[in-house]
């Protein structure tokens, strides 16, 4: 078994040189609240302590020793993590992302991401709690009026109480207008909310006193599409006014599901108002809850992205211990291995499993903490228009972050079992287990179509200036960057190979962008049938670019002086990605832009 | 009373170490480093002897690198009230230069109590606490698994072969901390985020008047050598001959 150690270096690296740690605590809302660098990286290194010695030792546990289990609506977790769970509200992690008025530690929303990729590495399934949970504060504190966020929000922050989402019902999933839950108005202000809802994460569980379920739901005579549903705030135990706890509200966990990954998470079914109705408060105005829902799905979605991005670290780290120990074969090419075994590392396929999951974990969380990035620009800069043009980069990253980073999670952990041989496929090496776990990340949140669909859809092919009329002008925009910066790298003396490798799939980017911008009007089905490799192509371009200005601030740091195994370790994992992932992208834009009438090639009823 | 927590900042307990190529040390590039454990045990009974209301003010200090100023935040992250670096760059300080310089540090802020970690977990030398206690002339109780102060005395229960010892030392006095003397404290992020505004003075060696040339050389550093295979014997009269004649151990 290995211990999971945060990549601390590569994630400093990433805040200071890529994402923009030091523009960021500048920026006055940071700025004033006293917050620099080093006072993050004491956050970073504390939070690594706990990551390691608190959370990666529950993994296991919630996974294949002692799952939640649930007994006539009760769901009861193991008592590890019921204690890591009580002291990660007791020493602050739970209230890090809340804002500071109720609770909250104030940090830049990159920091929070770094800290949050250690928690999700240690445990996603003990991570999605907390994650939940601030989904819902951030959904109550931008859109509920301020007696419902005095009432429920500190308790929500510090995790004395949980908070989850209810989107899902058994005929509504990707599709929200089939929502069927009603909520009807009591005459006092409140609702009665009646409905099922399907795969809530942890929405029964004894980790917290109170669960505070945010439910979308249709008033009576509503819009039948989705500007006729709203959302409402459903507590478990209802609230007094001096925020005790009063009665048992209208609603209960009817069962928790059997699941692929994730164990140690409960996914209920939630059946709300058996008994004549659960009591509820409105959120917001009427017919605004999936609108209220969008605004959160950025935030939501480059979270998942960033689930997958930690299980492929933590599948790495896995991997890596294993080879360094496991001795079998003589190396191919080494007389004296023969005489002197040496561990599966020096195989060269082991090699290149190994060094393909590092180099693609590093592209993937470069990716990810430079929108992380931005979000903060977006949110915080006292400039409109550098706020809107971090926000356009957010919304054009989002899909990528999300749909590429949990796909490649998937062949990611894929490689740390092969690396593992047979063993790789007994549970007890653990090795499975990351692979089971991030399985769904490619799916809730919106799958790796509905990421796709936004990506070439909302995201490039109908991004419109409403000014100029100009289309697709973000990712233009960006991807001419990318080649630009190709183009100077391709003279580079050291980095020369990699600035060409970056050129020709910069350049096959901006072909694909242009095919699909092409025809999306006229043609849009043979677009979205090659949506999927596009965002692979998106995703594989803008993290080799990230990769490839991480290996040229490294050549620099070096020829500075700096003599530092990890800078090295930055340009060789670029060199790798370039020449193997990079290499990739001329065949992705052949794929989609003559794939798509293939994809109708063969007609229904021949399937 | 005042209390004074020596602490170094070493390679971090989880991770695994190697030897560089050249076996002139361990690598330690790229390595996460943190407080030494035994440290932290210390740093917890001074912090827990201030919220009994025994010590006034909990001061810790560190012989080490600039970088060093990480481990000594994270002292006062769990309750430490103000912290000195004696920044001596990245010279190797050795434990007898590291006693003088904190007896150099000693006699300025004349703590009652020092309470040093049994042994850093770099070079396990477990030395520094004993060589300032003799500098010093005070009494000293090494690898403590229980403290309790009272009426100018320091009652402390040391683990020893076969049992439990306990020394009464006369205030002030020199104790080094084992790791059953408590469960140290993970440090609350509202705490993390306030301890950069706690005091941390800097001093040089050269400010403390104390010559921190090493007096002892490294010659290699290397992995211990590969356990080799095993084999059976047959009755004890074999396995007396091998250990006398083989292993030349009896």
């Amino acid at each position: 078994m290995s211990t999971y150690n945060a990549p601390l270096q590569d994630m400093r690296f990433l805040l200071n040189e890529i994402a923009g740690l030091k523009d960021i605590l500048a920026l006055p809302a940071y700025a004033e609240a006293g917050v620099d660098a080093d006072t993050v990286d004491s956050v970073l290194d504390t939070a690594a302590t706990f990551a390691t010695e608190q959370i990666d030792p529950i993994n296991i546990i919630g996974d294949r020793k002692n799952s939640p289990k649930w007994d006539n609506g009760v769901v009861t977790v193991s008592p590890e993590y019921k204690s890591v769970y009580k002291q990660f509200c007791e020493n602050g992690w739970h209230a890090m992302p809340g804002a500071p008025e109720y609770g909250g530690s104030g940090l830049p929303n990159l920091v929070n991401f770094a800290v949050n990729e250690m928690w999700r590495s240690a445990s996603i399934a003990f991570a999605l709690c907390p994650m939940l949970t601030m989904g819902a504060v951030h959904a109550i504190e931008h859109h509920a009026s301020d007696e419902l966020k005095q009432k429920y929000l500190p308790k929500m922050v510090d995790g004395t109480w949980g908070g989850t989402m209810n989107l899902t019902e058994p005929q509504a999933g990707s599709d929200l207008t089939a929502i069927r839950t009603k909520a009807v108005p009591r005459g006092d202000g409140t609702y009665a909310v009646t409905g099922t809802k399907i795969f809530i994460t942890w929405g029964e569980h004894d980790m917290a006193e109170n669960l505070i379920h945010l439910v979308l739901a249709r008033l009576p005579d509503s819009d039948p599409g989705l500007k006729g549903i709203s959302l409402f705030l459903v507590p478990k135990f209802l609230v007094n006014d001096d925020g005790s706890l009063g009665a048992r509200n209208d609603l209960i966990c009817s069962a928790i599901e059997h699941k692929l990954g994730i164990k140690g998470s409960a996914t209920a079914v939630m059946s709300y108002g058996d008994k004549g109705g659960a009591i509820g408060w409105l959120i917001g105005k009427e017919g605004n809850g999936v609108a209220y829902m969008f605004t959160m799905m950025n935030h939501a979605r480059i979270h998942v992205g960033l689930e997958g991005i930690a299980v492929a670290e933590r599948a790495y780290q896995h991997a890596l211990t294993y080879a360094r120990e496991r001795i079998q074969g003589a190396i191919i090419g080494d007389a004296e291995s023969k005489k002197t075994p040496k561990p599966i590392l020096f195989h060269p396929d082991v090699r290149r499993l190994l060094l393909d999951m590092k180099s693609r974990t590093e592209a993937l969380r470069a990716v990810g903490y430079y929108a992380a990035g931005q979000m903060d620009i977006a949110q915080k800069s006292p400039d409109a228009a550098t706020r809107k043009k971090a926000q356009a980069i957010v919304e054009l990253l989002t899909p990528i972050v999300k749909g590429w980073s949990t796909e490649s999670s998937i062949d990611i952990t894929s490689a740390g079992v092969q690396v593992h041989g047979g063993t790789g496929f007994i549970e007890e090496t653990g090795a499975a287990q990351y692979y089971r776990d991030c399985r769904i990340t490619a799916i809730y949140e919106g799958t790796t179509a509905i990421q796709a669909n936004d990506y070439v859809g909302r995201k490039t092919a109908r991004e419109v200036n409403k000014e100029t009329g100009d289309v697709a002008f973000t990712a233009r925009a960006l991807y001419k960057e990318i080649l630009d910066f190709a183009a100077g790298l391709s003279g580079c003396d050291k980095l020369g190979d990699i600035g060409a490798a970056l050129k020709t799939a910069a350049q096959a980017l901006i072909d694909t962008t242009e095919w699909v911008v092409g025809i999306y009007n006229t043609d849009p089905a043979n677009a979205h049938a090659g949506s999927v490799p596009y965002l692979k192509l998106g995703g594989i371009v803008t993290g080799g670019w990230l990769l490839a200005k991480s290996a040229k601030i490294a050549q620099e740091k070096l020829a500075a002086g700096a003599d530092d195994g990890f800078l090295k370790g930055k340009i060789a994992t670029a060199r790798y990605y370039a020449h193997h992932w990079l290499v990739q992208a001329e065949g992705l834009k052949t794929e989609i832009t003559q794939g798509g009438a293939s994809v109708f090639g063969l007609d229904e009823p021949l399937f | 009373m005042k209390v004074l927590v020596p602490v170094k900042r070493v390679a971090d307990k989880d991770v695994k170490v190697r030897p560089k190529a050249d076996e002139t040390g361990v690598d330690l590039a790229n390595v996460k480093m943190s407080i030494n454990p035994f440290d932290e045990n210390a740093v917890e009974e001074a912090v827990r002897l201030k919220e009994k209301g025994v010590a006034t003010e909990v001061v810790v200090v560190s012989v080490g690198p600039e970088k060093a100023k990480d481990t000594l935040i994270s002292a006062l992250a769990v309750g430490a009230d103000r912290a000195i670096l004696v920044d001596a760059g990245e010279t190797e300080v050795q434990p007898l230069a590291v006693a003088k310089l904190i007896k150099a540090v000693a006699d300025k802020e004349q703590p009652q109590l020092v309470i040093f970690g049994r042994q850093a977990i770099d070079d396990d030398s477990a030395q520094t606490g004993q060589v300032f206690a003799a500098l010093q002339g005070w009494g000293q109780a090494t690898f403590a698994s229980k403290v309790e102060v009272a009426d100018g005395k320091a009652k402390v229960s040391r683990e020893i072969d076969g049992g439990l010892e306990t020394l009464e030392l006369a205030l002030p006095a020199v104790i080094s901390a084992d790791l059953r003397l408590n469960e140290p404290r993970y440090a609350k992020l509202p705490d993390v985020m306030k301890a950069k505004k706690k005091p941390l003075e800097t001093v040089k060696p050269g400010d403390l008047g104390v010559d921190i040339a090493p007096r002892l050389k490294t010659l290699k550093v290397s992995e211990p050598p590969k356990r080799q295979g095993g084999g059976k014997v047959a009755d004890v009269a074999e396995l007396v001959n091998k250990l006398k004649n083989v292993a030349k151990v009896i």
